[in-house]
């Protein structure tokens, strides 16, 4: 009887979770979703299976993966944290060692079944970790400044691993991540302060450090037309491409520069600019907005939790998939250097597509658990620690 | 639990902020949106249509050059052509090692195709082979299917089909060059592979109007070039046919004519001054040069001491010896020196100053009048009018009858030859003053003066139209009907001054004494009127005379006197005039002579410019009559000597 009525319990509550799945937001995930699918679609000339049918594909798993972790009770995600962080870590140190014995940069790690890239789950784990480190302090110990070494380290080790895979995209999503998970949570002004001018002193002494590509990369930013079809000539023909498309935009698998492969990497790091000169500025500013509409649900979750940990989650994927945004559209227009992000959700590839909708998940789960407390140490006091919903 | 604590305040005002700020940053991007698609727009849509559109030139047709009568001197003809994409091709060298096996790939030539291979993207076609023969392109035609990025096509190329008999006329094409580009305005077509240019001769001349205008299509291109589609297309302007006013058959009998010899000849109409025959030989063959000549065969031609790169019949500028004879009769007496009658007894040679010139002929032509003295060439009776005469009397009659200058005929490398005058003579570095016994040279075409065969055939015409000055054009349409007088201005001689320069040229033909009597045309009676001219290329010392002349045949074929022979005809209806100059073929009337009757009778015939009425005028009986009786004629058959 106890049993029948337990599960009957279970399954009223799973059907007020999947009730409470914040739906506009979903819809606005689709949305951006069924950009990216149109897009393939027109940057493989209209040949369906080539990019767009498999990237459904991975969006249908994604978002599967999505809408579970966002019914798993809050506190299983508290309790799995570091250990999520932890296996982020053994596996970027696994993609180090085995590229040190291959001989080469690898960002890869094959399991065999499945080919995994550690940095981005690293993204996630970094959040979590972040989150429940500072789920247990106090304001106070938090204004102590010996409580940033741990979060130093646990944002340190990951960087450190990733740039020298080498790559300075994921690792300044991983830095910047973290860097805001510690403004939120209060972490005094003046470290920041401190911290920029480490961190620019940081990048002038890693610069020398930098392969010959990423410096030229560096140069070429600061001036792109000093050399036309070299490196700078991506960037050149993505901003002809983008100029090009002007308000309305050359029409749907009209865009000559991303046609005639002028455009590099077009179903990947350059599909905005695709996006721009087909559906011109009223495309790009639509997806912006999309984009904008999500960051901003992003931040009224994390403000309506009433846990810290879930607060702090929230704050940390929003910045996150914001930082995707940003770095990969000013990336394309030519304002900051060329560094390999992904347009979230949109450009081709399954990797970040999953890491995305795992944040998704979680971000989800905060909302679909805003009511939920939890005690610092990880304690829910209304009971049901047994259970995964 | 602090729901509402401190920990959430100061989260909340932070979240803020970094919202904030992460607003503004998307505004930034708006922003840079804002400055790319709208207010750069026009530019980048520009940028973007150049990425997108390439302009391709397509080459016109090169004109054909054509004689009068619309035959082909020079045309363009399909040129079979083998070419491999790579990209098609997968393994390159082993294609090219499987077309070696059926079309001769030397080695070298495999490793230039290798090396341009390299340089090129691998979906543009290489051009393994140019110029096949038929067979060969039907062997690779045959066995293309089998090789992936084989191709072969027909382009078209330039071909003279009489390449020798045509040689310096027409002139050749060939690839631009470096130089080339520097001298000439810009003309998109230099950027063809297959654009060739006119080096020399008519091509040279006229190569603007027989370039064409270039089509041009605009293609949509990928980022690597290739070619997406076809956009828009302007075939161009085919280069203008050349109607030249020569005369095929005619120059083509006129080279076979003159064999191997080193020589030159120019036949032209004496009333419209159309040329209808330029031939200069030896010759060449020009094809050899629209793919890059070979430099052993280009040595060849340099070293050939017979010059058959040489147009001569505008470029070779020679003493005209006797043949300048008439024109010293009419400046004597234009000037009133002497009558037609006034007699000269040549005694062999006449002292003057310190030196004695000598006649050519050594036992002296007894007396001789003005039109006799033509007749027989004697050096003395113009050495005494010379003595007579001031050398700018000379050389103002030589200029009016076209010597001296330019005539701007429509061909490269026309010289001006040389009148000598003492004002010209100032403008030389030594030996600035003119000394009168150089003036007797000048009387019988020696010394400094120098005329091209064209300027000879032009001088002809004008003695011959009744004193117009008829000037020279391988351009039909430039040509007007009519006489010369109708449409060239007179020289300005009295009619009864050039009577006696047409009347010595008559009786060096008809007179019975003259020196080219041999030379009349047997079946067509009273034909030419003529002048003979041999020069002398070295001065002959006292001390050779004295050790007895060495006999022509006798002397190394560079010191060989040059033969010249002038004439026009026929002579009761002046029609056509012909110069020409054997280079060290001996003596005029022995050896220029008998080369222009055959030449002059070819053309009275074949009648270009419709005007001899084309028949010969005597029937077979008749000429056989006229044979006997040409054999009562005493023909002089000497080596005129001329004096220096």
């Amino acid at each position: 009887m106890a049993d029948a009525r337990a599960a009957r319990n279970r399954y009223r509550l799973l059907i007020s979770k999947v009730m409470d799945l914040h739906g506009s937001m979903m819809i606005v995930l689709l949305c951006i979703a069924g950009i990216g699918f149109a897009m393939l679609y027109s940057v493989s000339s209209g040949d369906f299976g080539k990019l767009a049918g498999r990237q459904m594909i991975v969006f249908a798993i994604g978002f599967t993966c999505m809408v579970t972790i966002a019914l798993v009770h809050v506190r299983w995600w508290w309790k799995l944290s570091y250990a999520i962080y932890g296996v982020g870590l053994v596996m970027l140190m696994a993609v180090e060692i085995i590229g040190d014995i291959g001989g080469g940069a690898q960002r890869w790690l094959d399991l065999g079944f499945v080919r995994l890239q550690p940095s981005e789950i690293m993204k996630i784990g970094l959040v979590m970790a972040l989150a429940r480190y500072y789920h247990g302090l106090t304001l106070d110990e938090v204004k102590n400044l010996k409580t940033l070494i741990k979060p130093a380290l646990l944002i340190g080790l990951p960087s450190v691993l990733v740039l020298r895979q080498p790559d300075l995209g994921t690792m300044l999503l991983i830095a910047a991540g973290g860097a805001t998970l510690l403004f939120v949570a209060g972490v005094p002004r003046k470290v920041f302060l401190v911290g920029a001018v480490v961190g620019v002193l940081g990048a002038v002494a890693g610069f020398y450090q930098l392969h010959d590509y990423q410096r030229d990369r560096v140069f070429t930013f600061l001036d792109p037309d000093s050399d036309p079809l070299g490196t700078g000539y991506h960037i050149q023909q993505s901003k002809i491409a983008l100029g090009s498309g002007g308000v309305s935009g050359k029409g749907f698998m009209q865009g000559t520069q991303s046609h005639l492969d002028f455009l590099p990497e077009k179903q990947t790091d350059f599909i905005f600019t695709a996006l721009a000169e087909e559906f011109g500025f009223v495309g790009g500013v639509t997806l912006v907005t999309l984009y904008a509409v999500l960051i901003g649900y992003g931040f009224l979750i994390a403000l309506s939790a009433r846990n810290h940990f879930a607060r702090l989650m929230a704050v940390g994927v929003t910045t996150t998939f914001f930082l995707y945004v940003f770095i990969n559209i000013a990336m394309v227009m030519g304002l900051i250097p060329v560094v390999g992000v992904p347009l979230p959700l949109v450009s081709f590839g399954g990797s970040a597509m999953m890491t995305l909708l795992i944040g998704m998940g979680l971000l989800m789960n905060v909302y679909v658990h805003r009511n939920v407390v939890l005690s610092r140490q990880g304690t829910v006091p209304l009971g049901r620690q047994g259970t995964v919903l | 639990m602090d729901i509402k604590g401190e920990r959430y305040r100061k989260l909340s005002r932070r979240a803020v902020i970094l919202g904030g700020a992460q607003a503004l940053g998307l505004l930034t991007l708006v922003g840079r949106m804002v400055h790319l698609q709208i207010i750069n727009a026009d530019q980048y849509k520009l940028l973007a249509e150049e990425n997108r559109v390439d302009l391709r030139l397509i080459s016109p047709l090169r004109g054909r050059i054509l004689d009068r009568h619309g035959r082909e001197i020079a045309n363009n003809q399909l040129n079979y052509r083998v070419s491999v994409i790579p990209e098609q091709a997968g393994d390159f060298k082993a294609t090219l090692a499987q077309l070696s096996g059926i079309i001769p790939l030397p080695p070298q030539k495999l490793e230039a195709v290798l090396r341009q291979a390299a340089r090129s993207r691998r979906f543009l076609p290489v051009t393994v082979s140019d110029n096949l023969t038929w067979e060969e392109f039907a062997r690779v035609n045959s066995i293309a299917p089998e090789l992936p990025g084989v191709q072969s096509d027909a382009g078209r190329s330039r071909f003279y089909p009489y390449p020798a008999e045509f040689a310096h006329l027409a002139g050749y094409v060939g690839q631009i060059t470096d130089k080339d580009l520097e001298e000439l305005p810009d003309d998109p077509l230099y950027m063809l592979p297959e654009f060739r240019i006119g080096k020399r001769g008519l091509e040279h001349y006229h190569d603007k109007a027989l370039r064409g205008v270039p089509g041009l299509r605009r293609v949509e291109v990928n980022a690597l070039g290739r070619e997406v589609r076809e956009l828009t297309r302007d075939d161009g302007t085919p280069g203008q046919d050349l109607v030249t006013s020569i005369d095929a058959d005619l120059q083509r009998f006129t080279m076979q004519r003159l064999a191997d010899q080193s020589a030159a000849v120019v036949v032209m109409n004496v009333q419209s001054g159309e040329v209808v025959t330029l031939a200069s030989a030896p010759g060449f063959d020009p094809n050899d040069f629209n793919f890059g000549i070979k430099t052993d065969a280009w040595k060849a031609l340099l070293k050939d001491e017979r010059k058959p790169l040489m147009n001569k019949t505008v470029q070779g500028q020679y003493p005209p010896g006797s043949t300048f004879k008439p024109i010293v009769a009419m400046a004597a007496l234009e000037a009133g020196l002497i009558s037609p009658q006034d007699t000269v007894f040549c005694p062999g040679s006449m002292r003057f100053g310190s030196r004695t010139f000598h006649c050519w002929k050594r036992g002296g032509h007894g007396t001789v009048n003005m039109v006799s003295a033509q007749e027989q060439s004697c050096d003395v009776y113009f050495y005494e009018l010379a003595r007579r005469m001031d050398v700018d009397t000379i050389a103002d009659m030589a200029n009016r009858f076209g010597l001296g200058h330019r005539h701007g005929i429509e061909i490269d490398q026309e010289r001006d030859g040389l009148v000598p005058t003492r004002a010209w003579k100032k403008t030389r570095k030594r030996d600035r003053k003119w000394h009168d016994g150089e003036t007797l040279s000048v009387s019988i075409g020696q010394g400094y003066m120098l005329a091209t065969p064209l300027q000879l055939a032009v001088m002809a015409s004008r003695i011959a139209n009744g004193g117009y000055a008829v000037t020279p054009t391988l351009v039909k349409s430039k040509a007007k009907p009519g006489r010369a007088a109708d449409n060239f201005p007179p020289v300005g001689v009295a009619p009864e001054v050039l009577k006696v320069a047409q009347d010595g040229m008559i009786a060096v033909m008809e007179g019975g004494h003259g020196t080219a009597g041999r030379a009349r045309i047997r079946d067509w009676p009273r034909g030419l009127a003529g002048k003979t001219g041999t020069s002398q290329v070295r001065a002959i010392t006292a001390a050779m005379r004295a050790g007895g002349v060495p006999k022509n045949e006798s002397r190394p074929w560079q010191e060989r006197d040059n033969a010249l022979f002038i004439a026009w005809g026929p002579i009761d209806n002046p029609a056509y005039a012909i110069a020409i100059i054997v280079e060290h073929g001996g003596g005029g009337s022995a050896v220029a002579a008998p080369i222009a009757r055959d030449i002059m009778r070819e053309a009275f015939i074949r009648d270009p410019c419709g005007l001899t009425g084309g028949r010969p005028m005597l029937a077979e009986a008749a000429l056989q009559e006229l044979h006997l009786d040409g054999h009562d004629h005493h023909d002089h058959d000497h080596d005129e000597d001329g004096h220096g």
